[in-house]
């Protein structure tokens, strides 16, 4: 070892750290919050927009409205054809089944792989991977093709029946991950108490697969509610819409005077995404720490 | 969540060893689980494949079906209404030959990937070496600077884009601020693309999540040993710390390029699904959509998503070649 460090040095050397330790973080906290805040500034700046009077202009920097107003809430809920109420039940629709479906049948799939022996286990489990990889823009013309012949175009099968077919291979690949943790023993246990692997499945792994269901239950959520593309090829009729298709829709009617009823209903519909994360976080993280997850 | 998410990332790029695999099943179950094997194995199979069922129907009929289906149409031409009609190559031909959009599309799409990408991973990293420096109130900031990865492919935000790099944006109020004089930068051909790659950028959270978790990892022993060694902190970083974060920075890479190749959403809203001004964004997804959608040109469509698929597999595959000479993995030290 070699060390060129004189050792009287030491004790000031220990001194004058503490007071710089000091200012570094001082410094640190300094620049993630001035980060923070040119990164979050529009999106606090289109909350206070949506409170904004049509008299206001928009054309400030201010985040508080001079005087506070619900008007575009109201406006915005009920422009176009159909309101809001519409879309809002038709996302809401659409998102629940794709929660329901994928947690499902990737947990399914995700058991076999994780506990039970097949022939071609490492085949399938290596195009599972494959399939992750995969641009989306390969099936999506002759998924539209196959819908069309179904008849499913203007329902919302195309948008919820592929998730009971755990067509996102990633969370498949999250759960076996989760459930290789957990401990073969509960398996045993259960099986010298009669359980089959129906059993198993339903009473232990799934029980103690709660962190990772919900994790996959929470992302299905926000790629589903933000989903644009699949409505836009699907749902052609105003009263299929989901928000997404809702909220574009308001480029038509262009001008200063929808901006109001525009950020309000843009606010509206990031709410249950954000309400979501928020709720989840801790919940999850705690999900973490208990089961030990690495 | 995050966390979890992770996990399955870091394992990805670890390739694990397979679920269940022979050496699976120790400890008190061996004797059990041979005994049954010989006569349970075959049953064995068939609830696994009872499982797995939902899966493969959907594999076979929602992936590689339509992933053959899709081959063969990029050699037609097929409208949706007539059957399809053979082809050959005249796809491929023309979309390299003959359509001057195509090409407009795969430059936006590689000046988008090129410039973005690189962004990404340098503010993520840059953010993640700040935030683990033992910092207070460190899951506040991170569940702050990850929630613009939740909502940054929304329409919601691709409006509010609109807005804010418009003529009466607040961009350019901060600007005017500065006494700088703006311009409608999504109204601008040069600069269209730029409020993307920002908007992209803006999202950098969840990277910086996976390189944060990483860096939690590393032993403290070594930077200490390393400090006592008279290693400065650059050398430090670049000794200790950039070594061993060389596998998150390789998935970080693969999954950030992939996902910048697909972007469609904020394209479209931004330039009310035209790619303007002038093709300057007009994403390669969202023109294949044009071409397929639009103009009810499946057999193109096709052809330019098998175009995509090759190129991304030129990439994978160069990224996981060159992973040897550039990647560590810790059992390798």
């Amino acid at each position: 070892m070699t060390t060129y460090a004189p050792a009287p040095r030491k004790p000031l050397f220990g001194r004058t750290m503490s007071r710089n330790k000091m200012v570094l973080a001082v410094a640190r906290h300094f620049t993630m919050i001035v980060v923070l805040i040119v990164i979050l500034y529009p999106l606090l700046w289109m909350v206070g927009a949506s409170f904004r009077p049509a008299n206001e202009t928009f054309n400030t920097l201010s985040l508080w409205p001079g005087n506070f107003t619900l008007d575009n809430y109201v406006d915005g809920w009920t422009l176009g054809s159909f309101t809001f109420s519409r879309y809002f039940f038709n996302s809401l629709l659409i998102t629940l089944l794709s929660v329901v479906g994928n947690v499902i049948a990737c947990a399914l799939a995700a058991y076999a792989f994780a506990r039970l022996e097949f022939p071609f286990k490492r085949t399938l489990f290596a195009v599972m991977l494959g399939t992750m990889l995969l641009p989306y823009h390969v099936t999506l013309v002759p998924q539209y093709v196959l819908f069309n012949e179904l008849a499913w175009i203007n329902t919302i099968l195309p948008l919820t029946v592929p998730k009971f077919l755990a067509t996102d291979a990633f969370f498949i690949f999250l759960m076996v991950q989760f459930m290789r943790t957990l401990p073969r023993e509960l398996d045993d246990a259960a099986r010298l108490d009669g359980c089959g692997h129906v059993g198993i499945f339903r009473r232990i792994i799934l029980p103690l697969s709660i962190p990772a269901l919900g994790t996959t239950a929470l992302f299905t959520f926000i790629n589903t509610w933000n989903d644009f593309l699949g409505p836009l090829l699907y749902l052609n009729r105003p009263e299929l819409w989901t928000v997404t298709q809702g909220l574009n829709s308001f480029l038509d009617a262009t001008g200063q005077s929808t901006f109001g009823p525009l950020f309000a209903m843009a606010t509206l519909s990031l709410a249950p995404v954000v309400g979501f994360f928020f709720a989840a976080q801790r919940l999850l993280i705690e999900g973490i720490a208990t089961s030990g997850l690495k | 969540m995050t966390d979890v998410t992770r996990t399955a990332q870091a394992a990805l790029l670890d390739t694990p060893p397979l679920a269940g695999g022979p050496s699976d099943g120790g400890g008190t179950g061996t004797k059990r689980r041979t005994a049954s094997r010989r006569s349970g194995s075959r049953r064995e199979a068939w609830v696994a494949f009872g499982f797995l069922s939902p899966w493969i129907v959907g594999l076979l009929l929602l992936t590689i079906g339509p992933m053959l289906y899709s081959l063969y149409l990029s050699f037609t031409r097929y409208d949706l209404l007539s059957p399809p009609v053979w082809a050959g190559f005249a796809n491929y031909e023309r979309m390299l030959a003959a359509d001057p959009r195509f090409i407009d599309s795969v430059q936006v799409t590689f000046l988008y990937v090129v410039v973005s990408v690189p962004a990404v991973l340098v503010a993520s990293l840059g953010v993640a070496l700040i935030l683990n420096q033992g910092m207070k109130a460190l899951s506040v900031y991170r569940a702050a600077f990850y929630l613009p990865s939740l909502i940054g492919g929304s329409v919601a935000i691709a409006l509010l884009w609109r807005q804010v790099f418009g003529q009466e944006g607040i961009f350019n109020q901060v600007l005017a601020v500065f006494g700088i004089q703006g311009q409608s930068w999504i109204g601008n051909p040069n600069s269209a693309l730029y409020t993307l790659v920002v908007l992209n950028v803006w999202t950098f959270g969840s990277t910086m999540i996976i390189f944060l978790a990483g860096l939690r990892q590393v032993p403290r022993e070594l930077h200490e040993a390393a400090s006592v060694d008279g290693a400065n902190v650059f050398r430090r970083f670049r000794h200790v710390t950039l070594p061993l974060l060389t596998p998150l920075i390789f998935f970080n890479i693969l999954m950030t390029t992939i996902n910048a190749f697909q972007a469609f959403t904020p394209a479209y809203v931004i330039s009310n699904g035209s790619g303007g001004p002038l093709n300057s964004t007009l994403f390669y997804t969202l023109y294949l959509y044009q071409r397929g959608f639009a103009n009810l040109e499946m057999g193109y469509a096709s052809a330019m998503a098998w175009a995509l698929v090759v190129v991304l597999g030129i990439f994978t595959a160069l990224l996981f070649a060159s992973a040897r000479y550039w990647v560590h993995y810790g059992d390798e030290r």
